[in-house]
């Protein structure tokens, strides 16, 4: 029993030692809680850039600096069954940049609700085929500012997402796929107009919606999962930021990023989970370039003690 | 059955996104505008009071054909084709236009200055490029349509539409020509029937002096320009309103008056506005030698300060004495007690800023991409002249009064800002962090104050149920860069004063042009 808690506790410390990624979400990944299982937890991200795509050039910005963006979040998932899942998240967020006048702002950001389905399961041999079926709503907790790109927390559109989701297993190896489709609602800036790419004489700003693509791969162990994931976020729709201007919550954001996940279950207290990951950026537009890590610990709650592993 | 319920719920949830996905379509505060239908028709124009023209008949404009010659009975026959194969496109062209032709090229103007308002990216050395008026389309475009640049622009495109429509009315009822609806009857006419004579066109004036006036304010937009006018004409003869001469004449007529403010415009000496190195220098060891600190650029690298002989350029409602004569007293000495704790409360507002403030702050703020806060006077003056359904003329009338107020009024402010080159609240306490971007020009007085307490006057003036709102509405605007961050409350409420005092000479002005109230 001892000994098992120091192997816990070394391996809790490589795993936070891992400096990368920023959301381990239980929303990209193919793992399903039990009936009746409840997990909650906090994550700590930290994500900064001092290059960004100003439309499709990249540059510098000797007034912003770096900006960073720190983060805790609350999440949790809950089984209704072994098939469907209910999860949950909200996010506290503080932006800052390193150098200029512009001051950084902070708050609680959107709180986001998502189901998880386990729609289709095909077992053969040691393979193992399953197709997720992901569908949610995010929308914000406060009236944070919108328009105060790169420094405000948020965008202020509510956003219903789709997602469909494959996982192919093999022993210890898997392989998962998602695409998502992110609907997003029109939002209201604090302004009577702005400039696009024509004049728009309202308070109101057209969200385009976004898609996103995932690829992760890695092993799946009893306590130990570890997978390489790149993602892709393309924004379908938007205009680019023109030279030297300021960003606008419906520029064409997209963004490429490669990363890695990591989450250990301790083998001495299985109740408690530690989680890891980091992510660079590859490409992007009208985004920063953004490297980041975050560290979480998720508690699970066993009320079904048949479900008990 | 469960498994079924749960693809049916999935299914709802796709098609709930896709609703979501659709609905996008959002819609301008002008987008959807009835037809202009003036309360009066103001007939008597001919003899208000010009800007720059001495008579109304200073440019001439031809006796039109007679309504009974074969000629003009083809131009009737040239609208009905066109109004037989009308598509869906021009009826939207028809509408637009037909909420007033003022209005119109206002906000194409804020447009191209929200478009063009765009600091210059730095040289690899850390200086920094000009824009150049002859290589307008090569980086950094011409103009750079900051705050005074702008201000200058919308007085300019105002006023001479209003001289041209000086003219115009006059030889409307010199010339008395009917619209071509009354001399056939059997025209379609597409928007509500005006009872003023046709020759020249309002419109094609409007039209001519905003085209003429804007090709020197924005040559790199010369064919989005041309685009707008063309549909307008296009518009005019689509509705029935103006047979082609009128508008030919009309245009021709704006074209010639526009080009008396283009020569004004280029002696101006706003070209010389930017200075040189020589004198930002000078700026800065004149303060220092007054025992003050002086302004510096926030921006990394260093940017020269923008426009420092803006205060030098010619002003519309009074001459250069007077522009030094409206010039305030000092602001605090940067050493003293008095600015001392004028940054304080600064600091203290910008700490934790509330939810509220910050919405003020970005209400108001109006920076790089944007119109500007002449340009947001500008949007506010013009809901409010919509909701006054005043004739062409007097939309034209009540825009010149506005706009060479707050360019007035920023020629006024940077003369003082100049003058005194005093330092903003992030430079005296780098604690000091804004909620908007910090412009780069010195702090005292208020360029917002100083914009809104003229259009304030102004505006009161010419639509006095809204005096007071007015009012609360420029005093929010200049509280707003305290809270941002960006101003002392010494630069707010003088500006703010010197402002209303600069409005004041439109005011006087407007009691005297002729045109009533």
């Amino acid at each position: 029993m001892k000994k098992n808690l120091l192997k816990d506790a070394l391996s809790l410390l490589l795993v936070l030692g891992c400096i990368l990624d920023t959301r381990a979400q239980t929303d990209l990944d193919a793992i399903m809680m039990n009936k009746n299982q409840f997990c909650s937890g906090l994550q700590f991200g930290s994500s900064s850039w001092k290059n960004y795509w100003e439309g499709t050039l990249k540059r510098n910005n000797e007034n912003l600096g770096t900006v960073s963006s720190t983060s805790l979040m609350w999440m949790a998932n809950y089984g209704i069954t072994d098939k469907l899942n209910v999860m949950a998240g909200a996010p506290y967020i503080w932006n800052k940049a390193s150098a200029g006048t512009l001051k950084g702002m902070q708050g609680l950001q959107d709180l986001s609700v998502m189901v998880k389905w386990k729609a289709f399961n095909y077992v053969k041999n040691k393979q193992k085929i399953s197709v997720f079926l992901l569908g949610g709503v995010s929308t914000p907790l406060t009236n944070y500012v919108a328009d105060y790109l790169p420094l405000s927390i948020g965008l202020q559109s509510t956003n219903v997402t789709g997602r469909v989701m494959v996982d192919y297993q093999y022993k210890r190896f898997t392989i998962t796929g998602s695409a998502a489709y992110i609907g997003r609602s029109n939002i209201t800036i604090d302004r009577n107009g702005y400039y696009d790419t024509q004049l728009r004489l309202t308070n109101k700003v057209a969200m385009p919606d976004a898609a996103q693509f995932q690829f992760r791969t890695g092993y799946r162990g009893r306590y130990l999962l570890a997978e390489a994931v790149v993602t892709n976020w393309t924004t379908l729709g938007g205009f680019d930021i023109t030279r030297n201007n300021m960003p606008f919550p419906s520029n064409r954001m997209n963004a490429t990023t490669a990363g890695f996940n990591l989450k250990y279950t301790l083998k001495s207290y299985t109740n408690l989970s530690l989680l890891a990951s980091g992510q660079f950026t590859l490409a992007g537009r009208n985004m920063g370039q953004s490297n980041g890590f975050s560290t979480g610990v998720f508690y699970a709650f066993y009320f079904n003690k048949k479900d008990k592993k | 059955m469960k498994k079924k319920l749960l693809y049916i719920a999935f299914l709802a949830m796709g098609t709930y996104l896709i609703i979501v996905s659709c609905n996008k379509q959002i819609e301008g505060r002008t987008d959807n505008l009835s037809a202009l239908k003036p309360a009066k028709n103001d007939l008597n124009a001919g003899t208000w009071k010009p800007i720059l023209l001495t008579t109304a008949t200073e440019v001439s404009v031809p006796a039109p054909i007679a309504t009974t010659s074969p000629d003009y009975r083809i131009q009737i026959n040239e609208i009905k084709s066109w109004q037989e194969k009308i598509t869906a496109e021009e009826k939207a062209l028809v509408k637009y236009w037909s909420a007033g032709a003022v209005l119109r090229w206002n906000e194409i103007l804020r447009e191209l200055v929200a478009k063009r308002n765009l600091p210059p990216y730095q040289n690899a050395d850390g200086t920094y490029p000009f824009p150049d008026a002859s290589n307008p389309l090569a980086y950094p475009f011409f103009p750079f349509a900051n705050p005074p640049y702008a201000a200058r622009a919308y007085a300019y495109v105002s006023a001479a539409q209003y001289d041209a429509l000086v003219a115009a009315y006059h030889y409307k009822t010199q010339y008395n020509r009917p619209a071509p609806f009354a001399v056939d009857a059997a025209l379609n006419v597409l928007i509500p029937k005006s009872d003023i004579p046709s020759y020249p066109s309002e419109d094609a004036v409007v039209a001519g002096a905003a085209a003429e006036m804007m090709k020197l304010l924005f040559p790199a937009d010369q064919e989005f320009i041309q685009k707008k006018l063309e549909e307008h004409k296009r518009a005019r003869l689509l509705s029935g309103a103006n047979v082609r001469s009128d508008i030919e004449a009309g245009e021709n007529l704006g074209r010639a008056v526009a080009q008396k403010f283009v020569v004004r415009a280029r002696g101006d000496r706003a070209g010389a506005a930017a200075g040189n190195a020589a004198l930002w220098a000078q700026l800065e060891n004149d303060t220092k030698a007054k025992g003050e600190i002086p302004w510096i650029s926030l921006e990394s690298p260093k940017r020269p300060p923008m426009l420092p002989l803006f205060g030098k350029v010619k002003a519309f409602l009074f001459d250069s004495v007077t522009t030094i004569s409206l010039r305030p007293g000092p602001p605090p000495s940067t050493s003293s007690d008095q600015m001392k704790k004028e940054t304080e409360e600064v600091y203290n507002f910008v700490k934790n800023p509330s939810r509220e403030h910050t919405r003020i702050v970005h209400f108001w703020a109006d920076g790089a991409g944007t119109y500007t806060p002449p340009g947001h006077w500008n949007a506010i003056a013009a809901d409010d002249f919509i909701t006054m359904n005043l004739s062409e003329v007097r939309w034209a009338r009540n825009l010149a009064l506005l706009n060479m107020s707050l360019m007035d009024a920023g020629i006024v402010c940077w003369d003082t800002k100049y003058y005194y080159y005093n330092p903003r609240p992030s430079q005296l306490d780098p604690r000091i962090k804004s909620t908007t971007g910090i412009p780069n020009f010195p702090a005292y007085i208020s360029g917002h104050s100083t914009f809104s307490g003229a259009a304030a006057r102004i505006l009161g003036y010419l639509n006095p149920a809204k005096a007071t709102e007015y009012d609360a509405m420029a005093k929010e605007a200049s509280n707003s860069r305290i809270y941002g961050a960006l101003h002392y409350r010494s630069d707010c409420e003088v500006g703010l004063t010197v402002g209303n005092n600069v409005g004041n000479y439109a005011v006087t002005r407007a009691q005297g042009d002729g045109a009533g109230n």
